[in-house]
């Protein structure tokens, strides 16, 4: 195998792994924060991925649309937050599913009624679309660096608001003993309206980055909610710093299995998975287990 | 979960015997309407198994509906049901024991995520591989109905009629079978561990045992369900094994009651009604079931059979009681 060839591969699979990330922290902050299971979380980076669509056709301008994008994301999960979740933390977790699965049906026809049912391609913004040389044989393209950077940026930041700020200690409190957060005087439900509406904004944000890189299409976000689960899985719940690592090892355990066995095609994480439940079922990165 | 009691056992023969008969009343669409019913029936009855007596709630167990369907694609054609219904009900549940071992070694929503992935693994094996035919279905050629050299022709005109009584014929085993099971040892012992499995463990259950024991039987029911599906309507793809129809069966038994064993026959026939007036009513048949199941799980969380759930309260045993009986 030729090395400018196994680079790309390896650069798409961080840049897949990172958008993932995006997306599974949203899912195991609300499961470890709340308790709650969001089926509908594919749908709001579906919902994020149209919002690009849309914007950037009427506006010309994808840039606009990730700030969009993020402030309608912490809008919309605080409304939905306030209007139905909270009515689900102390559910079963069937009630949960079928709360989620409703909303992935109302999502879609939602979707269909506004923009239809085709498949769309965005542009990536006219500044990032050229290559950038890597080796003298090898050259990537900007937007998906730019995507990457954005991606490592949310990160950090993620980071640092989880370990730096009295907000982030309180959510990490929520996260491992719920029960701490009341007895601390702290608001919880104040605490659990943030954690969903900033698990919504970075979902519709990877949706948005996500656009320009492959079609827009109804139920796109179906395929990354499973995936998601795969890394929350092989992460270990509740934990950031899980979804992280879990997500850069899914994104490139998924993007080189189907370069290079192609035969396995898409089975390779599956594969991964059961193995990780079998060696470690608490997850690789969970604490203490 | 309760068994329904004489009076209710009464109410489900009586509605047997009307589906029975509706090749006399009916029109053939709603015959054939009817047998699709009796088969979502079978699916919501084999999930009940894990979801109303274990409290295992799987997002994978379309997974083995779909296997049993498309064994029916796999097998030679022309092959006695007596042959292919077992062997579809014995792939599924060689399918669900590998997924049941992995996926019981965790709880809770790890079950669930874990059942959902390998779940979807098993439906990308058939969309992506040329093993099913393709992503779009292909037809499949129904098995003969032919017992000990007996074959027995039907005319095209009387199918939809055979295969209701065939579909209600195997949904009343099922059913009969499940309600035996449930007062054994084995029910017994399931229903403690919806209840408090860490209890059960102290009793000296092997319970993950049990449990995948569980998961295997309502695999294989699955299976039988699946078979009956591509029976019904000649035809299979991927879709049979996607999540949605996993959470669609939840849905089932929600909307017919987590409490009673026979709820999800009564969710079955909801849902199945449902759909058929939402696609007369609209076009938009998602933003209706959309909204019902929102209603149902905001307004009538114990489902249907739920409403009348006081009165069949008395009938239930003490399971934990029955089950600690065990030296």
């Amino acid at each position: 195998m030729d090395v400018s060839g196994l680079l790309a591969q390896v650069l798409n699979g961080l840049q897949y792994g990172l958008l993932l990330f995006l997306i599974s922290s949203g899912l195991t902050l609300v499961f470890g924060v709340m308790g709650v299971i969001n089926l509908a979380h594919g749908s709001l980076f579906m919902i994020g991925a149209y919002a690009a669509f849309a914007i950037t056709r009427l506006t010309g301008a994808l840039w606009l649309a990730l700030p969009a994008a993020v402030a309608g994301g912490l809008l919309f999960g605080a409304l939905l937050e306030r209007v139905l979740f909270r009515r689900f933390y102390r559910r079963e977790h069937l009630d949960q599913v079928l709360l989620t699965f409703a909303l992935i049906l109302l999502f879609e026809e939602a979707r269909s009624a506004l923009l239809g049912n085709d498949f769309h391609s965005v542009p990536a913004p006219a500044v990032l679309d050229f290559s950038v040389p890597v080796t003298a044989a090898f050259s990537y393209s900007a937007y998906r660096l730019a995507v990457l950077a954005v991606c490592l940026l949310v990160a950090v930041l993620m980071f640092l608001g989880i370990e730096r700020t009295r907000l982030g200690s309180a959510v990490r409190a929520a996260a491992e003993k719920p029960e701490m957060v009341e007895l601390l005087g702290l608001d919880a439900r104040r605490i659990h309206m943030v954690v969903f509406a900033v698990g919504t904004a970075l979902a519709m944000l990877a949706g948005a980055l996500a656009a320009p890189l492959q079609s827009v299409y109804p139920n796109m976000g179906d395929g990354f909610l499973i995936v998601s689960f795969v890394v929350v899985v092989v992460g270990g719940v509740g934990s950031v710093a899980g979804a992280f690592w879990g997500a850069l090892l899914i994104g490139l355990v998924d993007t080189l299995g189907k370069a290079y066995v192609p035969g396995a095609a898409g089975l390779a994480v599956y594969v991964l998975m059961a193995a990780v439940l079998l060696w470690r079922p608490g997850g690789l990165f969970a604490r203490g287990a | 979960m309760i068994v329904a009691s004489r009076a209710g056992h009464a109410a489900l023969a009586l509605a047997a015997l009307a589906v029975a008969l509706m090749p006399l009343w009916a029109s053939g669409y709603h015959v054939q309407l009817a047998s699709t019913a009796l088969v979502a029936a079978m699916f919501a009855l084999s999930l009940q198994l894990l979801v109303g007596a274990a409290g295992m709630v799987s997002l994978g167990h379309a997974a083995f509906f779909g296997i049993g369907a498309y064994a029916v694609h796999l097998l030679p054609a022309g092959l006695s049901i007596l042959f292919t219904l077992p062997a579809s009900a014995l792939l599924a549940a060689a399918a669900a024991l590998p997924v049941g071992a992995l996926s019981l070694r965790t709880r809770g929503f790890f079950f669930l995520m874990t059942t959902l992935a390998f779940g979807q693994m098993l439906f990308f094996l058939f969309h992506d591989t040329p093993l099913g035919g393709g992503k779009d279905g292909v037809f499949v050629s129904r098995p003969a109905l032919e017992a000990f050299g007996f074959a027995f022709e039907v005319p095209r005109r009387s199918r939809p009629t055979v295969l209701l009584l065939l579909n209600l014929g195997v949904l009343a085993a099922m059913y009969a079978g499940l309600a035996a099971l449930m007062g054994t040892l084995f029910g017994h012992a399931l229903r403690g561990i919806r209840e408090n499995e860490d209890r059960m463990r102290a009793l000296g259950y092997d319970t993950r045992r049990v449990k995948l024991a569980a998961f295997v039987l309502a695999g294989a029911l699955a299976g039988v369900a699946g078979h009956m599906s591509a029976m019904t309507e000649a035809f299979v793809n991927p879709e049979l094994l996607g999540w949605h129809r996993s959470a669609e069966g939840l849905l089932m038994i929600l909307l017919g009651g987590l409490g009673a064993l026979h709820g999800p026959i009564l969710g079955a026939a909801a849902f199945v009604g449902l759909g058929e007036a939402a696609t007369l009513l609209t076009e938009r048949r998602r933003l209706v079931e959309g909204l019902v199941i929102l209603a149902v799980v905001l307004v009538l969380p114990r489902g249907l059979a739920g409403l009348r759930l006081g009165l069949l309260r008395r009938r239930e045993p003490a399971p934990v009681a029955a089950a600690a009986a065990e030296p």
